[in-house]
């Protein structure tokens, strides 16, 4: 092989080359297709895992639909609140407040406490034990923790503990919908990621014939309806339901309930605290207290009973002086 | 072959020597994108498309450049660069000229750059000895071959999805076998031509 021949090749190979290369170059000028750029910076900001849980083909179908205004700005709920932020600012818009959410399993009614009509030996799957006659479970509405929610959680955020109940791990959890879609029972459902106090129950049916499946269960005897200071729980269709919105996480539910079907660790409730420097003894916390647990005379420094105290947080809301604060 | 009829190079690039199941060219794409039919038939149609246009090129650039500077053990090295070429300026003006057709293909138009069955095709257009309309008649139905294997395999798979497999064969180790039978199957067609 002599040197004309290298020098050949790599001239002719170079050429073409060179004319490809600038041929591409021509084409993708002459052919440009205008690609709206916030498109391309809102799909970098989303995390891009394509789960499909805002209801668009994957994160570039999400991203398209945002600039045509076919989708909310918060509307990616694995992103959650930080993503939205940042996709509101592409947008030019305000993100607006999103709570974030996770996936609760309503259910606690483990086999110490609620018993089985029979014996299932099928496939591990809620949905084929549900077609079963409704499961094996003496409850119609509990989770039967065969798993069919573990099986669909791309993140690997819910588990069957080891009461046999499906549990949702809160931090792994993007609030993607794929549990609660699957679920024969319907015994999954989104609650705010700082919702202490949760109703674990499903069980629609009426008090005596809960009672004799379950004994954890929302018999809706109606005594959080009657007791919240804040209007904040409603028995519906023979189960308690909470307004998030209205509910303070008080607590005081999850201590008149007599099953012990409402959820709530009364360890982590707070106690309002007065701080005496502050506190110009207007007596607008008195007034609004739900538990009158706060007393003390015009212009002089109040005082909180801790014992009548459920760290509802009203009064730190409405003291004009921020000298209420809760620990 | 240099003489063989059309009819010949077609029926033996479709059945005899089926690009996958005979030559076992494009095996990655084959068990890549062959779980929905609907999926398989667009990445056969894309291979279709481009398998055709880099058959006609590779024969222009074998013919008119490489055999009379001599240079024909460049060839695979100039093919890899047209095919790659090719592929990224169909995308560009595909995107400009006919967005459904883009959107149909699709993610499978990138792909095919890579693709071992057309680089292949080319390499084998040019080992035949095939003159240009022969070339353009083989790239084609090679590709056809393809899509018909693709998508055969994809409605196999289709069922097998439903179907009670036991657990250390499920996913991909059935879908492997299943395409060794089928290319038994397809063995039945050698001595065809």
């Amino acid at each position: 092989m002599d040197m004309n021949t290298i020098l050949l090749s790599a001239i002719s190979l170079g050429i073409m080359g060179l004319l490809f290369g600038a041929g591409l170059a021509f084409a993708s000028k002459k052919f440009a297709v205008e690609v709206d750029p916030r498109v391309t910076a809102i799909r970098e900001v989303v995390p891009g895992a394509n789960c499909g849980a805002c209801g668009f083909p994957g994160c570039d179908g999400y991203s398209a639909a945002v600039v045509r205004g076919d989708a909310p700005v918060n509307g990616c709920p694995v992103g959650g609140a930080e993503v939205a932020k940042k996709v509101a600012s592409i947008m030019g818009m305000d993100a607006g407040t999103t709570v974030k959410m996770v996936a609760k399993v309503k259910c606690e009614g483990s086999s110490d406490h609620c018993g089985n009509r029979f014996d299932y030996d099928g496939f591990d799957s809620c949905v084929a034990a549900n077609m079963l006659g409704g499961g094996p479970k003496d409850c119609q509405y509990g989770c039967m923790g065969l798993g069919s929610c573990v099986q669909v959680c791309p993140f690997d955020a819910i588990h069957i503990n080891e009461r046999g109940i499906a549990e949702v791990d809160k931090e792994k959890c993007t609030s993607c919908n794929k549990c609660i879609d699957i679920c024969p029972k319907n015994v999954i459902s989104l609650v705010p990621y700082d919702q202490l106090v949760i109703v674990d129950c499903n069980n629609k049916d009426k008090g005596p014939q809960v009672k004799k499946n379950c004994d954890v269960s929302c018999i809706a005897c109606g005594l959080c309806e009657r007791n919240c200071p804040f209007d904040a729980i409603h028995v519906v269709n023979n189960l308690a339901e909470i307004d998030y919105e209205k509910c303070k996480n008080c607590m005081v539910c999850v201590e008149k309930c007599p099953t012990k079907a409402i959820e709530g660790d009364l360890s982590k409730r707070k106690t309002a605290k007065v701080i005496d420097d502050k506190c110009i003894g207007c007596t607008i916390c008195a007034k609004n207290c739900p538990v009158d647990a706060i007393s003390g005379e015009l212009k002089s420094v109040h005082t909180v009973d801790a014992d009548k105290c459920i760290g509802c947080g009203v009064c730190v809301e409405k003291c004009p002086k921020d000298a209420i604060e809760l620990i | 072959m240099e003489n063989a009829s059309l009819f010949v190079i077609m029926v033996s690039a479709i059945l005899v020597n089926n690009f996958v199941l005979s030559r076992f060219l494009g095996i990655c794409p084959f068990l890549g994108v062959s779980k929905q039919v609907e999926t398989a038939f667009g990445m056969g149609m894309a291979v279709t498309f481009v398998m055709t246009l880099s058959g006609i090129l590779t024969y222009l650039v074998h013919y008119k450049l490489l055999v009379p500077n001599g240079l024909e053990f460049l060839q695979t090295a100039a093919f890899i660069l047209v095919i790659a070429s090719l592929v990224q300026f169909v995308e560009i003006v595909l995107q400009k000229m006919s967005p459904t057709l883009y959107q149909a293909l699709g993610v499978f138009l990138p792909l095919i750059t890579t693709n071992c069955a057309v680089l292949g095709l080319a390499l084998l257009n040019i080992q035949y000895e095939f003159g240009l309309l022969q070339t353009i008649v083989h790239s084609f139905f090679a590709a056809i071959g393809f899509s018909l294997a693709i998508v055969l395999f994809a409605g196999i798979r289709e069922k097998l999805e439903i179907s009670d497999v036991p657990l250390p064969f499920k996913g991909f180790p059935i879908a492997l076998i299943t395409a060794s039978l089928m290319s038994i199957a397809f063995l039945g067609f050698t001595g065809l031509v």
